[in-house]
């Protein structure tokens, strides 16, 4: 149990799928010429299971929430004070109350975890850490195989150099909690990430910008597509039009 | 820190969604951090605060508990640290951006480290770090706890976590628990990805020596 000194964290980034597609694959074919890491590879899996096989996470005890409850109660008691003054200043106030609810859970969707927002997010946490791609390649006879067995779901690849926005790869990313293949494409200096995964949208592009980039999103074949780029908006569009195209047939 | 780190793997925790719990029947404060009763100052529009809250922070009430519980690993005093952190986090939810859950871990740690800061040593065992741990089996015979373990004895494997000392015992209730990627606990914790990856392998490590898994750490 003494693995090779430079590769004992990564074996842990390895169990825990923290490495990309490059660099999990060149480690796994040192494990299998390793006896050592292989055993500390089997070791860190086991303990995983273990953990994973018995819930140790503690649920909050109804002492808790009840607790929490009469907290956020007392903090929405003036409102509801005031509303007592007359009976039809409550009724009307109270339905301006339900009304500013519904607004509230709309008006929470483009602050908290919007689709838009984590888009976003994932575009730019790709440019940041240099995590733009897991396969890199232009061809898409690479990129589409290599997301099999990683998604549910077969994303449409096209390379649209002819068109001005070569292909560079793909990866995977995580959208609204679930998977998604995010195919990358440049248009001159620019990144243009699209995001693909099961859903239902209108075929007619939507075009919309938020913090600084475009974002075109459709739908398509039981897949939603979202661009998300700093390119232009008629470009993006372009890149809608062109991917659209190549990929119908 | 060679491997480029992903950011897509997690798995939905253990989350329980909040509701089933009654209203008004709240009981006082355990003198925890802070005075955890203390009104709150109402926001402009306190019902679609609330609603917001429930929306955005209820689902993941559970792992704050669990984390504070593991931090302060005694359930009285989670649950006032818990509760601090929770109506903080009511209070400050426009300032929330991104993912709601590595955020509001990170309020929970600090109103932990808040608690400890204010001496509430009643039923702290003592500086975490100070833990030994205890009896290591003889080589080849399995102990009892990590039997218990091997069976999906929850009370055995929390217990054994708990003797995981700090600060690798959050590094791994936060990955191996609360599911969350490396960036996310490095953000959490406010150290590098390098420094979350060291202190998850050793306390991997350790917990496994308790199960058994891990035989002789010599070096």
């Amino acid at each position: 149990m003494s693995a090779c000194p430079d590769k004992e964290l990564l074996l842990h980034a390895l169990a825990d799928g923290e490495l990309d597609a490059g660099h999990a694959a060149e480690l796994e074919a040192h494990v299998a010429g390793c006896p050592a890491c292989a055993a500390e590879l089997a070791e860190i899996r086991e303990v995983k299971a273990r953990l994973a096989a018995t819930p140790a996470a503690y649920a909050a005890p109804a002492s808790l929430h009840a607790r929490l409850d009469a907290a956020l109660a007392e903090a929405a008691a003036p409102l509801q004070r005031r509303r007592r003054l007359g009976a039809e200043t409550w009724v009307m106030s109270g339905a301006i109350g339900a009304l500013a609810a519904s607004l509230a859970l709309v008006a929470l969707l483009p602050t908290g975890m919007s689709v838009e927002g984590q888009l976003i997010d994932a575009q730019a946490r790709s440019l940041e850490a240099q995590h733009l791609v897991d396969v890199e390649t232009s061809d898409r006879h690479t990129v589409k195989p290599w997301f099999n067995g990683k998604l549910d779901f077969a994303p449409p690849v096209a390379d649209l150099a002819p068109q001005g926005y070569p292909l560079v790869g793909g990866r995977l990313d995580r959208i609204d909690g679930r998977r998604a293949a995010a195919l990358v494409f440049r248009r001159h200096a620019h990144t243009i990430n699209l995001f693909i995964w099961p859903g239902a949208a209108s075929e007619t592009p939507v075009l919309e910008h938020k913090q600084g980039y475009s974002l075109v999103r459709w739908g398509r074949g039981g897949l939603v597509f979202w661009a998300v780029s700093d390119v232009d908006p008629p470009d993006l569009l372009g890149f809608q039009k062109a991917f659209v195209a190549a990929t119908a047939s | 820190m060679t491997g480029r780190l992903l950011p897509f793997r997690r798995r939905q925790a253990s989350a329980r969604p909040a509701g089933s719990a009654t209203l008004g029947s709240g009981r006082a404060s355990r003198g925890g951090p802070a005075g955890a009763a203390a009104p709150l100052p109402r926001p402009p529009d306190s019902s679609g605060a609330a609603l917001r809250f429930r929306e955005l922070i209820g689902p993941h009430i559970d792992a704050a508990y669990s984390l504070a519980r593991y931090l302060a690993r005694d359930a009285a005093a989670a649950e006032d640290i818990a509760q601090e952190a929770l109506l903080k986090a009511f209070r400050n939810l426009e300032t929330l951006r991104g993912p709601p859950k590595p955020w509001l871990l990170t309020i929970v740690r600090n109103a932990y480290f808040d608690w400890r800061r204010a001496g509430d040593t009643r039923t702290v065992t003592g500086p975490a770090a100070e833990v030994a741990l205890a009896e290591t089996p003889d080589a080849g015979q399995e102990s009892a706890e990590a039997r218990l373990i091997r069976h999906g004895d929850a009370q055995a494997l929390r217990a054994a976590i708990e003797e995981v000392p700090e600060p690798f015992r959050e590094a791994l209730v936060l990955r191996d628990l609360e599911e969350l990627s490396y960036r996310e606990v490095a953000q959490i914790t406010g150290v590098p990805i390098g420094t979350v990856m060291s202190r998850l392998a050793r306390a991997r490590r350790m917990l496994g020596e308790r199960m058994g898994v891990v035989k002789e750490a010599a070096s």
